[in-house]
């Protein structure tokens, strides 16, 4: 089950009012969190991604279901601008590597949990930032963990926040799930 | 200010005449660049309607004041919207009655000719999509060659002109566009005739299409006969009609030919085709009328709003039929495919009879442009 923030139901509205019902519900939204909208109307796979783009939101995905349009959107947090601070960084490359060799390493995916529905990497932990605290319980502070996210924002967060709850051995993975080329599984197609 | 919606046939019409007219189309760029509403005087602006929503000032100097503006959406819905907004700017606009749904169907007729022994054939110009429909009237009868799914105005126009629809013809097994021949058959109980080597999977009934073989419609000696020309498709034939019209379905278009390519088979076919246009349409005479299952572009429509020119014609001028070197040819109509239609594997499908999708997935299926021809 997909976490979101909102829920938007969109059902049955002609072409233009599921992108304006969608306008209107992000600007209630916090940046960085996720709205789900459901519409009927098939002119909206184009629309409302095209629109997410325009309006510079990252459209995370869409699922068509018994004639039910799913999209999920997140809003925009300008986290592609702020500098990365946690100092232990590796890049995709290298994690690829790490994986092709070592099996005892975690992979902590900080995104919300729409975004890891649509594709992660294969034993990936989700653990959303939001909800980072409950899941940091479940973890060993001796393992390898690798945090990972979009474009290494969310996880350079992260990162600091593993570090200071005493995990000894973390490292932010940039530029994370965007520009990463290695297998991906998927919960939504 | 007033907002005034214009019909799909309206905006043929000015299309034709070269009046000068504005689009504003609101749908998302993509689409746009996949198809819009084209003419040789038709200005076009793109702004899709969702960056539009927050007001619409910051585009009024980019309309024009001297000519019609058409607000143009997929189906209408958005474009009313954003034609409101302009009225309250103070400006008379326009929006398209169905949008690209409704200019995707408007078929225009247009008369062709006069037949030898009475009669006449017309011409249907579904303008949007650049499919060519044909009825051949005689003696209060009526052959119909390639009908869109768009029926009732075949049937309304047959009616109009008192005359009784006694056969329906389809050039090949259509992958661009859904064919209407079965449903105008089975309504009005004339013969629905297929090339039968395209034919091979089709789940009803039809009269098997021959080379050589004379189809005779009304009293009159106007006849229809096939020739069997492969290239298209394995089965594509073409008709001449009363010995003055060629109609040359996929294969030969006015300024391009036909695809070899979409039943998957561009490399097995390209020889058929060469040899049609080379050898076969060779044979016949320079001064047959062409007449195409689709034009191309928007410049190949007559100041009639037809489309048609002399076979004789052709060989001079365009430019497929003129390649001499058969490694040449093989390379333009294999190498240089343009993207395939829309949705062509389930057209195939519904043309077949083997799937039956609703009124609204057969809509969706054709949207888009026409993509039969290289050139």
């Amino acid at each position: 089950m997909i976490q979101t923030d909102m829920k938007l139901d969109a059902k049955g509205l002609a072409c233009p009012m599921p992108v304006v019902k969608t306008k209107k519900a992000m600007q209630q939204l916090s940046p960085g969190q996720v709205l789900e909208v459901q519409a009927t109307d098939k002119g909206s796979i184009a629309d409302i991604k095209a629109w997410a783009q325009s309006a510079g939101h990252q459209y995370i995905g869409v699922h068509e279901e018994e004639g039910v349009i799913t999209h999920y959107l997140r809003k925009t947090a300008g986290e592609e601008a702020e500098a990365k601070r946690f100092p232990h960084v590796v890049s995709n490359e290298e994690l690829q590597a790490v994986l092709a060799v070592d099996e005892d390493v975690q992979i902590v995916d900080v995104r919300e949990s729409a975004e890891y529905a649509f594709g992660h990497i294969p034993g990936a932990l989700s653990a959303p930032f939001g909800e980072l605290e409950a899941v940091l319980r479940s973890l060993d502070q001796e393992t390898s963990i690798y945090v990972i996210c979009r474009t290494g924002n969310r996880s350079d967060m992260a990162a600091q926040k593993l570090a200071a709850a005493g995990f000894r051995n973390v490292k932010n993975v940039v530029p994370g799930m965007s520009g990463w080329n290695g297998s991906i599984q998927k919960l939504m197609n | 200010m007033t907002v005034t919606p214009l019909i799909a046939g309206d905006i043929a019409k000015k299309v034709i005449r070269k009046e000068p007219l504005f689009i504003l189309d609101v749908r998302n760029e993509d689409a746009f660049k996949d198809w819009k509403i084209e003419g040789e005087s038709v200005q076009h602006l793109n702004i899709p309607y969702f960056d539009l929503l927050d007001g619409v000032e910051h585009i009024l100097e980019q309309l024009p004041t001297d000519r019609p503006v058409v607000v143009v959406c997929a189906k209408e819905g958005s474009s009313i919207l954003i034609a409101d907004m302009l009225s309250e700017e103070g400006r008379n606009v326009h929006y398209l009655k169905g949008g690209m749904k409704a200019w995707s169907e408007h078929l225009e007729p247009a008369k062709i000719g006069d037949l030898k022994e009475g009669g006449t054939i017309y011409q249907f110009v579904r303008i949007g999509k650049g499919c060519l429909s044909y009825m051949i009237v005689s003696g209060g009868e009526a052959a119909i060659v390639d009908a869109t799914r768009m029926t009732e105005v075949f049937t309304a126009f047959a009616d109009e002109l008192g005359v009784k629809i006694t056969h329906v013809l389809d050039t090949h097994l259509h992958a661009d566009h859904i064919s209407g021949g079965r449903q105008i058959a089975e309504k009005t109980g004339a013969a629905y005739w297929l090339p039968p080597k395209d034919a091979s999977e089709v789940t009803f009934a039809f009269k098997p299409l021959e080379d050589g073989q004379i189809i005779a419609v009304g009293k009159s000696k106007m006849k229809i006969q096939p020739i069997y020309s492969p290239g298209h498709t394995i089965g594509s034939t073409s008709f001449i009609v009363d010995d003055a019209y060629l109609l040359s379905g996929d294969i030969l278009f006015i300024d391009s030919i036909g695809r070899p390519d979409l039943a998957g088979l561009a490399e097995d076919w390209v020889d058929d085709l060469r040899v049609t246009l080379y050898e076969r349409y060779r044979a016949l005479a320079e001064e047959l009328i062409v007449l195409p299952a689709h034009f191309m572009i928007i410049e190949e429509l007559k100041e009639d709003g037809s489309v048609s020119e002399k076979l004789g014609t052709l060989f001079a001028k365009n430019h497929g039929l003129n390649i001499a070197d058969e490694k040449e040819f093989r390379k333009l109509v294999t190498d240089n495919l343009p993207p395939q239609p829309n949705a062509y594997q389930e057209i195939r499908q519904t043309n077949m009879g083997k799937i039956t999708p609703d009124i609204e997935t057969q809509r969706e299926m054709e949207i888009g442009p026409n993509r039969c021809a290289v050139r």
